[in-house]
């Protein structure tokens, strides 16, 4: 299995998840200005600041050429994780419901929370232990999901919230402590929590690698169909 | 060279002091005499305008003896600035010539952008601490977020990537609303800019005392790695080869002391308009400057860098040419504005942030641009590198400018500094706090006395302040704030399997007791610092934050403080390999406390035995290391309790002292202690708690003996004490010299003694601690 990493001049995660892909496939770099994809099985929008983000955060970035190739590959099927800055563009780009607001403190925050896997039937967290909350640091100043209560009830119902913080741990008063959603066709995933910084006991934990070793087992298993 | 604005208005001249002729450069050729015509003949106006631009008279002839004429506004402007204290080191640089700055590891020792020693595997580490006082007590977000900035590009300035930054602030008592305001907009600016950028924000230190109500201090560290082959120097080099000026256009920002020449020839109207501004950060900007640089650098495409700060293209032209004992001609008319208006002195002094200057071979230019141009990053040609010794600058076809590099650079006069130990006290007494008198009183139960340190804004938690850093960006952080004495950073996937320690520290109001002792426990508490996770020390930094040097008692501050750098170095074997000067820290109500913030770099051969400072596991020992002689005198009890500072600090055994920190670094490294830290503000009571929270377990101790002063024994400050553990085979070895003293587990802390009351007696619960310690500055931050 090969992932795709894609670089915005303002990632700063991207090194990082290069380093997490690289522990469950092969892992690529794929250039914000390039029309291609270069054949990859799935796809990472990393964190970061894209470019910049002094405008809403993502806004500038769903225009990106590469994007449009990752919208395309998205409605085929393709697998696409964005992480935290990945996840605002993944909104932005309406690959996924809801929208990122600031922090309900207003401040940036860096922080090891735990986390409630709320589905483990799919794509992405098919590979993680059911019923155990996982530790993942957030760090980000605009990360509290948001979507109006209809939108919310349907995503819950729908299976779509696939991450919770766990009671007190909702870093930014994100509704219903949603912490990571996923779309309705079950191929694109986005997360405020960092799962690449959590891979490795000596600098965290390695509670984030199971959300990599499910995309593999998924497209691992696309790839020997 | 220093690259951030100049920290302070230029001072005027010291009045009974002789200028030291400047040691002759052994560098540069004899520039060709001057012509002893001025490009452009200097207006009439000007002729008074050196004392407006911090120049005296003095300095003034000697300028236009180097000339041989009257400088024009450009070259007065360029002269201002860079013969400012800020460039020049007019009033430190005979003071820093006396530390020792060699060692086997150093690469880049002082007058590089940064200092840079060797980690081995091929790596080089590259460090350096810069001030940013002046622009964060005007506007604290942007000069902060720029302070950052300006370090990092110090660092990528030698092709290093940024692994990681501190900060070391100071403010006022938070009592004032100022106070708090500065450091929640500081604390906001360092952020904003570390984390867009991607680099971690690894640890820091802040401390509010009453003299840096009107000076508080911003001082950035930066650490960065590179491969041992992709340093580059500043150096200028290949005439005929050409300047490329690299990332954002120039404006008016930051343009110091040489806006008196703006206004004074603006019409009443356009004042506002050509208003000279703050510098505003970018840091997106400087992230496309960076990795653009770093891929310049690995593809060997760039003769030399250099990062452009205060001074501007000045400085960063100068000092490349002068570095390389060459000239180079800028043109002004090529330098891309975003004001079309601007002058060309406003062009060549402009502070605009994310610049880079770099000098090309012609025939890679074009591979150059670009690569910057798939970067999105501005890159112009903008001169070229001559042989004639000159600054030559051209507006087009005109010369606007015309001046020996070697005067520019290496010819400022030099001051001795007349220094007298005051007779009288220089600081008021601090101000009794009020909210916890009563537990501070002498008489007051220890445990009481324990729950209000843990909660003085100088000892509380900072959790409140770094969470708002990303301080895990890159993967390398392995001990993140607050979980050891020293941030540690894995070297890999750069390589090996080692890491790095790094701290940053100063106590300034002990410094202010005692000078020369200050700055050696100052120097002693970084190093100690680096031994309780294991490491040995590389090389250090330091930023001098000191008030005016042309009064003598500063002068007697910083004199003594350089000698107890200086002694403390030699005697722990740690060369300096950079550092900055902030002078002038003065308000009408005083001086700052002297603050010689340090700055530490150390290796661990073995990541996976960095050590930690919370107690780890129930059933260890605890024991108490080293030649520890607390005393309340200069203590933060004394502080809050209001009392004056001392006259001088206890006497330090600085070999003793160096000898248990080699000892408590080795047992870190072999893996015999479960935790390390070192005793500092607050004392041993306070440490030992700190032990508990970080490790989220209690602790039964006592402390053996007969105790003269029990109280000076829990809450003294001085160097050189200890608090580790492990299991009790370990810490009863020899070579550890360790006294044992009690065991980790249960949930509380008790605290007792062998032959002392009972009254004395501490007896917490681990959340008694933490909420003490937990909120204080949560609630100054609101």
């Amino acid at each position: 299995m090969r992932l795709g990493v894609v670089r915005f001049p303002g990632s700063c995660d991207d090194g990082d998840a290069l380093r997490a892909a690289a522990i469950v496939g092969d892992a690529e770099v794929l250039w914000h200005g390039d029309r291609d994809l270069r054949g990859v099985d799935g796809v990472i929008v990393p964190g970061g600041f894209s470019y910049g983000d002094y405008l809403r955060v993502g806004a500038i970035a769903r225009f990106a050429p590469i994007m449009g190739e990752v919208e395309r590959f998205a409605r085929d099927g393709g697998l696409v994780l964005g992480i935290c800055n990945g996840f605002q563009v993944l909104c932005e780009a309406g690959l996924l419901p809801g929208a990122l607001l600031p922090n309900e403190g207003l401040r940036f925050v860096c922080r090891q929370v735990e986390l409630d896997v709320v589905e483990t039937s799919t794509a992405f967290t098919c590979d993680c232990p059911a019923g155990e909350r996982l530790s993942i640091p957030v760090k980000h100043t605009t990360g509290r999901y948001f979507a109006p209560e209809a939108q919310l009830d349907e995503l819950e119902a729908r299976g779509g919230v696939l991450l919770r913080y766990a009671p007190g741990h909702n870093p930014n008063g994100a509704a219903r402590s949603i912490a990571g959603v996923c779309n309705e066709a079950g191929n694109v995933f986005g997360l405020m929590p960092h799962p690449e910084h959590a891979v490795d006991p000596l600098t965290g934990s390695t509670d984030g690698l199971c959300l990599f070793a499910s995309m593999r087992k998924v497209a691992g298993a696309v790839l020997a169909a | 060279m220093p690259s951030s604005p100049p920290e302070a208005p230029v001072p005027p001249a010291p009045s009974g002091q002789a200028p030291v002729p400047p040691a002759p450069s052994g560098q540069a050729p004899t520039p060709p005499a001057p012509s002893g015509e001025a490009p452009t003949p200097p207006a009439p106006a000007i002729a008074f305008r050196h004392r407006a631009l911090g120049l005296t008279d003095a300095e003034h002839a000697l300028i236009v003896e180097k000339l041989g004429r009257e400088p024009n506004e450009v070259e007065l402007a360029m002269f201002s600035l860079m013969w400012s204290e800020h460039c020049a080191y007019k009033h430190s640089k005979l003071l820093l010539r006396t530390l020792p700055t060699e060692g086997e590891r150093v690469v880049m020792g002082p007058g590089e952008n940064a200092g840079a020693v060797d980690v081995g595997d091929g790596l080089v580490v590259a460090f350096k601490v810069e001030s940013h006082n002046h622009p964060s007590a005007v506007e604290p977000f942007q000069g902060a977020a720029t302070g950052v900035g300006g370090i990092l590009r110090d660092v990528f300035a030698i092709g290093a990537r940024p692994i990681a930054v501190l900060d070391s602030l100071r403010f006022g008592e938070p009592e004032s609303a100022r106070s708090r305001y500065l450091l929640e907009q500081a604390v906001a600016g360092i952020g904003h800019y570390g984390n867009s950028i991607g680099v971690p924000t690894v640890g820091g230190e802040i401390y509010f005392e009453a003299p840096y109500e009107r000076n508080c201090l911003v001082n950035a560290m930066c650490l960065g790695i590179a491969p041992r082959e992709r340093l580059i120097r500043s150096a200028a080099s290949g005439p005929g080869n050409v300047l490329v000026l690299l990332g954002a256009a120039t404006g008016r920002d930051g343009i110091g002391g040489a806006s008196v020449l703006a206004s004074a020839q603006l019409d009443e109207g356009d004042q506002a308009a050509k208003r000279p501004s703050v510098q505003i950060g970018d840091p997106f900007e400087e992230k496309k400057l960076l990795e653009c640089c770093l891929e310049l650098l690995d593809a060997e495409l760039l003769v030399a860098l250099q990062d452009l700060g205060a001074a501007g293209l000045t400085s960063s032209a100068a000092e490349m040419a002068s570095k390389g004992g060459l000239g180079i001609d800028v043109d002004v008319a090529r330098v891309p504005l975003r004001e079309a208006d601007m002058e060309p002195f406003e062009i060549m002094v402009s502070e605009s942030q994310e610049r880079m200057l770099c000098v090309v071979a012609p025939k890679r230019l074009p591979d150059v641009l670009a690569r910057c141009a798939r970067w999105d990053v501005r890159a112009s040609a903008i001169g070229e590198i001559t042989d004639c010794g000159r600054l030559r600058v051209l507006q087009a076809d005109k010369v606007v400018g015309d001046v020996p590099v070697v005067a520019l650079v290496d010819e400022c006069p030099l001051y001795e500094l007349a220094p007298e130990r005051p007779t009288e006290r220089l600081y008021p007494v601090p101000r009794q706090a009020a909210s916890m008198d009563s537990a501070l009183a002498p008489d007051a139960a220890p445990r009481d006395t324990l729950l209000a340190l843990l909660a003085a804004p100088n000892i509380a938690s900072r959790r409140a302040v770094f969470e708002q850093y990303d301080s895990i960006v890159q993967s390398r952080t392995i001990r993140r704030p607050a979980i050891a004495d020293a941030a540690v950073l894995q070297l890999a996937p750069d390589g090996g399997s080692g890491a790095l320690a790094v701290a940053i520290d100063c106590n300034g109001r002990r410094v202010a007791c005692d000078p020369y002792r200050g700055t050696i426990e100052t120097v002693l508490e970084c190093a100690a610092n680096l031994a309780c996770v294991g490491a040995e020390p590389l090389g250090l930094t330091n930023c001098l934050n000191f008030g005016n040097p042309e009064k003598p008692h500063i002068a007697w501050q910083l004199t003594e403080s350089v000698r107890g750098l200086g002694d403390a170095c030699r005697a722990l074997g740690i060369a300096v390999v950079g550092g900055n000067v902030s002078l002038y820290n003065e308000a009408d109500e005083g001086p700052i406390y002297p603050t010689p913030v340090v700055g530490l770099v150390g290796l661990l051969p073995d990541r996976l035995r960095a050590g930690g400072l919370g107690f780890a596991q129930a059933g260890d020992a605890i024991a108490l290391v080293g030649p520890f002689a607390p005393r309340l005198a200069g203590s933060e009890l004394a502080k809050l309790r209001g009392e004056p500072l001392p006259d001088e600090l206890g006497h330090a055994d600085v070999e003793a002292i160096a000898r248990v920190q080699r000892s408590v670094g080795d047992a870190m490294r072999r893996g015999s202690l479960s935790s390390a830290h070192d005793i500092a503000e607050g004392g041993f009571a306070v440490a030992l708690a700190e032990c508990c929270l970080a490790g989220g377990i209690g602790a039964s101790v006592r402390i053996p003996g007969r105790v003269e002063d029990p109280i000076a024994s829990l809450f003294g400050e001085g160097p050189g004490g200890f608090i580790v553990s492990g299991p009790i085979e370990a810490l009863r070895a020899r070579e550890l010299g360790a006294v044992v003293i009690g065991t980790v587990g249960s949930t509380r802390l008790e605290l007792t003694f062998e032959r002392a009351e009972t009254s004395l007696e501490c007896n917490l619960e681990i959340a008694e601690l933490a909420a003490a310690h937990t909120g204080t500055l949560e609630a100054i931050l609101g």
